[in-house]
């Protein structure tokens, strides 16, 4: 065993021992040893935020989320199971219902990460009814539009923008059902500082912050999922050490 | 009229422009300005050096907060499920007649605004409603029309004839129409009470003397979640900090609880001390009283007290001439949001942001207010472990059973004689604590809320304790022709509204749930709704991040233990259901809206609870 292997704390997955360091959670960890947890609202570089919980894995028998519990020595954990699997496609069916996503007229399709994670998991058709809210769009800003019918909350703006722009462009406001982003002005994103280079701009897992004027760049077909599930690089990476 | 922008610069001013105080900022601003419109917004940013949209994600997240203008008497009638059962349909049609608005509006002279909310804390007192900052209980219809009839005429609302309550709630400066329905009081909260024996005590040993006392007596959280408290305090004190905070958690969210306030009337003095001594027993300097703003009318009051500690010494520098030892407490108000009873979310609310819990590990021992190292404790187990320290560790575990140590404050309300607090050493049945709250024909009992379990009588033989029926003190009690169905699906109105909405499956779920258990009440159900039920709620169950996403479905959970054959009877025996998510009703209605008559034959139905 090499000097670095024994500064690490091993635990399983799916009874697969990995290795893993300190202070990681169990969704970091995994991936570095190619498992693929299923999650929509933890993104590579930003701080971890539990909100979407499509990565609840069972730890030690019980529930949480990986993308924000910390890795510990010995812990067992459950990731691919049909229990889980069923679980996740729930949680997935309730995003799908609770917001207003028509792929077929979707400038997002085929990049689009909730998409991609209904096609993964094997959804055919929500469970859940559809709720058909009625929400707004924001074509206020010069480059770049949002489309609330397709948030699902993740964040992931929120925190692109504050943690890497160094900005603070996107909040929560409201709560509840009735929560939804914010912009950081009175009449909405076109009095923001944001830019169409920002980070958040691009961090959006769906299609709700799109960038204007860049549409169909690539066409439907040909766009990183229509090609491949998600999650295949990540275990690409697993087959590529085996 | 105020202007907001003028109202939003002064109010920060005098709290020092410093953005931690926002909740404060905000509830002054809402109260002077009537509401918190969107140049106060700018105005508090550009005070505070924060972002607007920071602001307004604080100011939009709390139900007492409003972008438009409200009357000069908000009138939020409480439709708890107990206060639905007492009535309080009858009190809001009478509101509706005397004002001629809907709830949720306001009178075109901007005198009256009326707003629904959930619990306030009265049910041993429903119906009851909150005028601006003050309780109106068991509220009829005259009432209603005499309260209108006052205020109308420009009046204030001192000029209410309004029966004092007992007790404290008559002191000059709480002056209260509550009454404390105190019906038993026990050894530990509500025995007598000299200022200062406990705190003497707990200054002559060391502070992890005190840790070890608090240990061997078992004693377990007040607050539901009954987690060992000198646990609790030993992390906090291992856990290394520049600052150390001891929290009070009084904001008493959960349905049908109101022991709380109770002790926060007769027993403020025990809370405190219970404070000061974790502080001693933590290395805290620093305490906070998070006080829901339902219970607005005891702040004058409770200031009042700790003021009069802070005079003999029992707070601030030296306490009681121990050298070194300094300790005070504060009051944070909340704003009308039951999440932020959960320790995390109270922990936002305190550092004045939107009441979202936070992500554990870490949790609040470790990393609490402000990050640093944090006991948060029910008002109950402050109490206690005051009394602990008085009394000695195994006069405390005498009392109770061997896992559930010491007495429990009930609040007990719904169909029954005497609804009140209880305080009982814990291990009584349920069996014995219907007969003392004069309970006949009781069909089934809510446990622990609108987050605990509804039984029925089989279980009626069950001991109140952590290891059977755990409650931080709930007790409903509902009698003959009660409908479970409609109860649990009051509750599920309760976290629909609730929710913080920060995760799917609570934001999501909740609604899911409550709209497919409404099918059963509107007789619109299959049989694989029961199905849909279960598994949906075992997802909400299972994956929701904090405790109130993970309690939510029990309403539907334990009905379907409990109460089954209720579910069964109301499935569509005949007649074929070609969609049963479509409502032929709500599909009807807008058009029956800009009609502005009802469809003759799909008038909406609405689930709700039937007195
Ligand atoms: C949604 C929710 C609401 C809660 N409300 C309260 C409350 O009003 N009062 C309380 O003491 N604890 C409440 N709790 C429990 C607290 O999170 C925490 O466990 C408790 O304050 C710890 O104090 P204890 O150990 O003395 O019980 C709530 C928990 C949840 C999940
Ligand atoms: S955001 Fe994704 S899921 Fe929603 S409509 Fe667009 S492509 Fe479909
Ligand atoms: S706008 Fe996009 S990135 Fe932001 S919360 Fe919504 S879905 Fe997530
Ligand atoms: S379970 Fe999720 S949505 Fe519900 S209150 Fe907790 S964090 Fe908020
Ligand atoms: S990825 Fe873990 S909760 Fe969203």
């Amino acid at each position: 065993m090499s000097a670095q292997d024994a500064a690490k704390l091993s635990f399983t997955i799916d009874g697969k021992e990995v290795k893993a360091e300190p202070g990681q959670t169990i969704l970091q960890a995994a991936a570095l040893a190619g498992i693929y947890i299923p999650h929509l609202c933890a993104m590579k570089g930003l701080s971890p935020w539990g909100s979407c919980r499509v990565c609840t894995v069972l730890v030690n028998g019980k529930p949480q989320a990986a993308c924000t519990m910390p890795v510990a020595e010995g812990m067992i954990v459950e990731n691919d199971t049909a229990e889980l699997k069923d679980l996740r496609s729930s949680i997935v069916e309730m995003l799908f219902v609770e917001g207003n996503h028509f792929c077929m007229f979707c400038e997002k399709s085929g990049n689009c990460e909730l998409q991609a994670m209904g096609y993964r998991l094997g959804m055919l058709q929500p469970r859940h009814d559809y709720m058909f809210p009625t929400r707004q769009v924001d074509a206020s800003h010069p480059d770049v539009m949002l489309d609330h019918n397709r948030c699902i909350l993740c964040a992931r703006c929120i925190r692109a923008s504050k943690e890497l722009d160094g900005k603070n462009v996107f909040q929560f406001i409201h709560r509840g059902a009735h929560k939804r982003i914010g912009v950081d002005a009175a009449g909405g994103a076109g009095g923001t500082n944001l830019a169409v280079t920002d980070k958040a701009a691009e961090a959006c897992p769906v299609g709700c912050i799109v960038k204007k004027r860049v549409g169909f760049a690539v066409p439907i077909g040909q766009r990183l999922y229509d090609t491949k599930p998600i999650g295949s690089h990540i275990e690409a990476g697993r087959a590529a050490k085996e | 009229m105020t202007d907001n922008a003028s109202v939003s610069r002064q109010v920060c001013g005098n709290f020092g422009n410093d953005k931690g105080r926002l909740m404060d900022i905000l509830i002054g601003v809402q109260a002077q300005a009537g509401c918190i419109a969107p140049e106060a917004l700018d105005e508090i940013a550009k005070s505070l050096s924060m972002n607007r949209v920071e602001v307004e994600s604080a100011a939009t997240f709390y139900a007492f907060f409003s972008d438009k203008m409200r009357g000069r008497f908000v009138i939020r009638l409480c439709n708890d499920v107990i206060d639905q059962l007492q009535g309080a349909d009858r009190v809001a049609a009478a509101f509706r007649a005397e004002l001629g608005i809907e709830f949720g509006q306001t009178t075109a002279d901007g005198l009256f605004s009326l707003a629904y909310t959930p619990c306030i804390g009265m049910s041993d007192q429903a119906p009851a409603v909150l005028i601006n900052d003050r309780v109106v209980t068991k509220v009829s219809t005259d009432m209603v029309r005499e309260i209108v009839q006052t205020l109308r005429t420009g009046k204030s609302l001192e000029h209410l004839k309004l029966t004092l309550g007992d007790g404290n709630n008559s002191h000059p400066l709480v002056r209260a129409m509550v009454n404390n329905n105190l019906r038993e009081r026990g050894a530990v909260v509500f025995a007598p009470y000299t200022p200062g024996v406990a705190l003497q005590r707990a200054l002559s040993e060391q502070p992890v003397e005190i840790i070890k006392i608090i240990k061997a007596s078992r004693l377990r959280g007040r607050g539901g979640a009954g987690f060992p408290t000198g646990m609790k305090w030993e992390f906090t004190r291992a856990a290394p900090g520049e600052r150390k905070f001891v929290v009070c958690n009084a904001d008493e969210g959960e349905p049908g609880t109101f022991k709380d306030r109770v002790i926060l009337t007769e027993a403020p003095g025990l809370v405190f001390e219970g404070m000061t001594i974790a502080g001693y027993a933590v290395g805290a300097s620093e305490g906070i009283v998070y006080l829901r703003g339902e219970y607005a009318y005891l702040l004058a009051y409770l200031e009042d007290v700790l003021a009069k500690r802070r005079a003999a010494g029992l707070l601030g520098r030296d306490i009681l001439g121990k050298a070194g030892f300094k300790f005070d407490i504060r009051i944070q108000l909340g704003a009308g949001a039951y999440v932020c009873g959960e320790e995390t979310a109270l922990l936002s609310s305190c550092e004045g942001k939107a009441g979202n819990p936070k992500t554990r590990p870490p949790f609040p021992a470790q990393k609490g207010y402000l990050d640093m190292p944090t006991v948060i404790n029910n008002v109950e187990t402050h109490c206690a472990a005051a009394r602990i320290v008085e009394n000695g560790p195994s006069w405390f575990a005498s009392m109770g059973t061997k896992a559930s140590s010491g007495t429990k404050v009930f609040s007990v309300s719904g169909d029954c004689a005497q609804p009140g607090v209880y305080e009982i050493p814990f291990g009584i049945t349920v069996q014995e604590l219907l007969a003392r709250v004069g309970a006949t024909d009781t069909i089934a009992v809510q446990v622990g809320g609108a987050s605990g379990r509804m039984i029925g009588p089989s279980e009626f033989g069950r001991q109140f304790c952590f290891d059977q029926l755990a409650t931080g003190g709930s007790v409903m009690v509902f009698g003959k022709g009660r409908d479970p169905l409609a109860i649990a699906h009051g509750f599920m109105d309760f976290f629909v509204e609730e929710s913080c909405g920060y995760c799917t499956p609570c934001r999501v779920g909740t609604r899911l749930l409550r709209e497919r258990l409404g099918r059963f009440l509107e007789g619109r159900a299959e049989a694989a709704d029961l199905d849909y039920l279960e598994k949906t709620s075992k997802v909400v169950k299972n994956a929701s991040r904090c405790g109130l996403g993970q309690t939510a479905p029990n309403p539907i959970l334990s009905t379907l233990q409990s109460f089954r054959s209720e579910y069964e009877r109301c499935i569509k025996k005949n007649g074929t259901v070609f969609l049963p998510s479509f409502d032929p009703g709500k599909a009807v209605a807008v058009a029956a809206g800009i009609a502005g008559r009802a469809s003759e034959h799909f008038g909406t139905k609405k689930g709700g609870v039937k007195a």
